[in-house]
């Protein structure tokens, strides 16, 4: 991959031919800065066919890699012959887990899945053998050829009956109060469904590994955490870390799809046992196969009001299917309990989440991560309050609303000012910042009684947009069915629905999450170049131009370039959670703020500053295992989106006509690339709703592939209305909340909403398919 | 396998050879894995997501689905060959570009577009990009920057648009609270 430089910004006044620039005071506004959009510095590349992804890497001399997946979800094996395979011509290598030189098992958290299947198998698609050779066809061949005999077994499929038999990764509960139904004036409980929706990143899964000599090897991967996959890898391969250089390669998508491990440790055998480059590429149906996937749930919720519309109790029962292998399934329920109730203040809480382990495809990160399934099911219980009662949807979530020092079913106490500043350590003598000045509250507190409520304010800011009106006249094509051209206009019903999201930014529940970054700053041809150097993943997200925005404002320099991310620098952690803008943007700040401080005391001609800053946010808590309790999340954010929707009752066809979304995001760091978050993340929102779902039948996907599997299309996309509020959170960088994930939070219940007043029916499940529609729909 | 076979084409304006040993192998695999011109995408190979989208004798067509052998003689143009500069510079501007993974086959489709019809509404734009998939932007600031290219090209001055987004989409507000000075107070002497 080209090192990406960023476009040098028009040129401001400075210091004359002669002069050495010297430090800025402090920070200060710049062309290409922090709040401004410029152009991404690896746009140019990207437009010209020239970024190279991992898939278009290349070496002299390199094999093709390629893994033999078990088709069956649930067998035993009794024998791998590998004999066929390795006979035919331009084969060199085929392994089995016999052939892993370490640990056998790797995991994000707990490292419970094989590296190569050893004795059985527990999904479908699971590797049990891995090959070189001269060509991918070659490969696919051998791959073939290679016979492995299984004793299928009975798979287990349900999660409720995994959950029965004690087969579950984890079980949270959250207590609070007295959840007794006696004061409620109603009561609605139901039960909701999601679907297995799957990132589907354009780009596939693809690396190469490249042996280094002397027994080490490099790996070029598209992943988000550099750092955990080296961690995870090093004992499998039984390498020092030291010896395993990781370096990014060009990303397409990821959506937490790039956080479990795919090819790193296949291709890494691969190359150390042939001796030469490895790539290794997955075609769309294996990548369908070879990633994780966002958690299946069924979720039993019961919520009890008093006649005014407030919560009085929650109760639910949670549970989500993490599949055959833990990846990430811990932290996933983590999310789930502590967010069950979303946004709102309730006294009286029980909740039962439950991650169950069965042999359906394993399931881990997706953008939203525990916070989607529940938002469609408590946003679905806030509607159907609300028509219980004769409320105005949009008036019970405000009367329901969260305020600063509200206390969240975890105990949590919501945008209180914490004691602690987020924590800078470096490698320079430079001393730790002091304690950020509070800030006053929002001064729209004001006059009110209750404290200053953020979501009220969203929620009175979406009410102020207009609903879009019907046209008076339809094009056939702006009509559910579109192009296929199946109505003109009767049995079409609009409806207008909202939803309300709240999802935790950064690693929650006492987990030790930090980024690093280096700057160094030197002369060239009299000019400071500052250069940064972290570990943080391009996800598509813009973190790199970011980066330059954060260094041009604290170092007032025009040119800034971005080695490349691999882990000769420290861990930046990973690019999810909505957290790479806090901390590593956190991290590039606390070193550019270091090289600053540096640059008082010297001139650049002198020689080069360098300056290296470990960030990290304020400390969390674990949750209780028996109440939930603990101080768990880092920071909150918030989303309200409004959908309105046609839909062809008669076929069940739907045509989502708008979208409108009140977001906060506390500081608009480059308002370009946030509003292209909030556009993307609600898009997934919508798929999920109304078209994304990864199939399976006893443990059997059946629908991997871009033709069976939709993702929504430009005509699938209304046009999306945005107003982005900036309510500064004054312990995070420049005041920012993370806000990738929000959007996906909020879109799908909005959405389902709308169906439902378009239809009157109740739609507990997504994604929402048209015989959903019309079966059983009232006459 | 059977006997290899050279097919002669002209890519991007230059004269290419591609020894082909399988009669079925793709334009794209031909162009990526034999060629090394790797700027058309292999998203899915299957003709869905469009991200390998070349135009084939001025044609756009997935170069997933066209087999090299049918290439003989004929004219490819790529994302490096096909697309006009103000168009590239309008998805850079209007931020239609992330992950950018889609971003070969929507330039090439969105220049065919551009050649057919100098100044599409958005209903056209949205019908003759549905065959490109895009994961990362939920195309809004792709048909964007489509506007803003067709104007760039209709009078010919190249323009970069400072918050361009307000040419399409007239929704997007931003509300600021007053607040205490969270983005400089640290370190401000």
């Amino acid at each position: 991959m080209p090192e990406p430089t960023t476009p040098t910004p028009p040129r401001r006044a400075a210091g004359g031919v002669g002069t050495h620039p010297a430090a800025p005071a402090g920070p200060r506004p710049h062309a290409a800065g922090v709040g401004t959009s410029p152009a991404r510095p690896e746009a140019e590349a990207k437009v010209n066919g020239a970024f190279d992804y991992a898939s278009d890497l290349h070496f002299d001399g390199m094999l093709w890699g390629h893994t033999l997946r078990s088709p069956h979800p649930s067998a035993g094996i009794r024998a791998v012959d590998t004999a066929p395979a390795l006979a035919l011509p331009g084969v060199h290598a085929v392994l089995t887990a016999a052939d892993v030189p370490g640990k056998l098992h790797y995991g994000l958290i707990d490292a419970d899945q094989p590296v190569l299947a050893a004795g059985e198998v527990r999904y479908q698609g699971e590797p049990v053998a891995i090959i070189a050779a001269d060509t991918l066809d070659t490969a696919r061949l051998a791959a073939e050829a290679i016979r492995v005999d299984y004793e299928v077994r009975e798979p287990q499929c349900d999660p409720q009956a995994a959950v029965d038999a004690g087969n579950h990764f984890r079980y949270q509960p959250v207590r609070l109060g007295e959840p007794v139904t006696a004061e409620a004036a109603v009561i609605i409980a139901r039960e909701y469904t999601v679907g297995m929706q799957d990132q589907a990143p354009l780009g596939p899964e693809s690396g190469a590994a490249v042996p280094t000599g002397d027994g080490g090897v490099r790996l070029h991967v598209a992943t988000q955490w550099l750092h955990s996959d080296l961690e995870q890898l090093a004992p499998c391969l039984d390498l020092e870390p030291d010896r395993i250089h990781m370096v990014m390669a060009g990303i397409g998508g990821a959506f937490g799809a790039r956080e479990d491990l795919s090819v790193q440790a296949h291709m890494a055998m691969l190359a150390l046992a042939t001796g030469r480059p490895v790539k290794m590429m997955y075609d769309r149906a294996e990548s369908f196969l070879g990633h994780v996937h966002r958690h299946p749930a069924r979720m039993r919720y019961e919520h009890g009001a008093d006649e005014h519309g407030r919560l009085v109790y929650v109760k639910a029962h949670i549970v989500l299917d993490g599949g055959a292998y833990a990846s990430t399934t811990d932290a996933v329920v983590g999310n789930a309990a502590s967010l069950a109730v979303g946004p709102y203040e309730v006294e009286h809480v029980a909740i039962d989440a439950w991650g169950a382990r069965t042999n359906n495809p394993p399931c881990g990160a997706m953008r939203g991560f525990g916070g989607v399934q529940t938002c469609f099911a408590y946003e679905s219980q806030m509607d159907a309050l609300a028509e219980a009662l004769g409320l105005d949807p949009l008036e019970i979530r405000r009367r329901n609303a969260v305020a600063q020092g509200s206390r969240l079913i975890n105990g949590q106490i919501i945008d209180a000012p914490s004691p602690a500043a987020p924590a800078v350590v470096g490698s320079d003598a430079v001393p730790q910042a002091g304690t950020a000045p509070s800030p006053a509250p929002p001064g729209a507190a004001g006059a009110d009684a209750r404290p200053f409520s953020p979501l009220a304010d969203m929620i009175d800011r979406i009410r102020e947009i207009p609903v879009p009106a019907i046209p008076a006249a339809r094009d056939i094509l702006d009509l559910p069915g579109g192009t296929g051209n199946t109505t003109h206009g009767e049995g079409v019903r609009r409806g207008v629905g909202y939803g309300v999201g709240l999802k935790n930014v950064c690693y929650s529940e006492g987990f030790d999450d930090y980024s690093t970054a280096r700057i160094r700053l030197e002369l060239e041809d009299g000019e400071p170049v500052a250069t940064i150097h972290t570990a943080a993943a391009e996800v598509g997200q813009g973190h790199w131009n970011l980066q330059t925005q954060i260094v041009r404002t604290e170092l007032g320099v025009d040119r800034v370039r971005l080695a490349p991310n691999d882990t000769k620098v420290g861990s930046a952690g990973s690019s999810s959670a909505s957290r790479q803008s806090y901390m590593t943007g956190g991290a590039v700040k606390a070193a550019a703020e270091a090289a600053r401080a540096l640059w008082t005391d010297r001139d650049l001609a002198d020689g080069p500053i360098e300056a290296t800053r470990v960030f990290r946010h304020r400390a969390t808590k674990p949750m209780d295992a028996i109440t939930g309790q603990g101080d768990s999340h880092v920071q909150l954010a918030l989303c309200v989106h409004r959908a309105t929707v046609d839909v062809d009752v008669e076929l069940g066809l739907v045509k989502v006509v708008d979208l409108t979304c009140v977001q906060d995001v506390g500081k608009a760091m480059n308002p370009n690339a946030l509003e292209g978050q909030i556009h993307g993340g609600t898009a997934q929102g919508l798929g999920l709703a109304v078209m994304e779902e990864l199939v399976t039948v006893r443990g059997e996907v059946k629908n991997a592939s871009f033709t069976d599997y939709l993702i929504p299309t430009i005509l699938d996309m209304p046009p999306m209305r945005l107003h982005i509020v900036e309510n500064a959170d004054p312990e995070a960088p420049y005041g920012l909340r993370g806000a990738g994930e929000p959007p996906t939070l909020s879109s799908t219940p909005a959405i389902v909403a709308a169906i439902r007043d378009a239809t009157g029916l109740a739609l507990t499940r997504v994604p929402v398919r048209p015989e959903h529609l019309t079966t059983g729909r009232p006459s | 396998m059977s006997e290899g076979m050279r097919v002669r084409m002209r890519v991007d304006g230059a004269e290419i050879a591609a020894d082909v040993d399988r009669p079925g192998e793709s334009l794209l695999t031909s162009l990526r894995d034999r060629l090394g011109l790797t700027g058309s995408k292999n998203a899915c190979e299957q003709g869905e997501c469009g991200s390998c989208t070349v135009l084939l004798d001025g044609l756009p067509v997935c170069a997933c689905l066209v087999a090299t052998a049918q290439c003989e003689g004929r004219e490819v143009k790529t994302v490096v060959g096909a697309v006009p500069r103000p168009v590239r510079d309008a998805f850079v501007a209007c931020g239609a570009v992330q992950c950018g993974f889609c971003t070969p086959g929507l330039l090439v489709s969105v220049a065919d577009l551009l050649d057919r019809e100098p100044d599409p509404d958005d209903a056209l734009i949205r019908e003759a990009l549905a065959g490109n998939l895009c994961r990362c932007t939920g195309y809004e600031k792709i048909i964007e920057a489509v506007h803003v290219a067709a104007e760039a090209m209709s009078d010919g001055v190249p323009r970069v648009p400072a918050r361009s987004h307000l040419h399409h989409n007239q929704w997007i507000n931003v509300t600021t609270f007053p607040r205490g000075d969270a983005e400089t107070g640290e370190d401000t002497p």
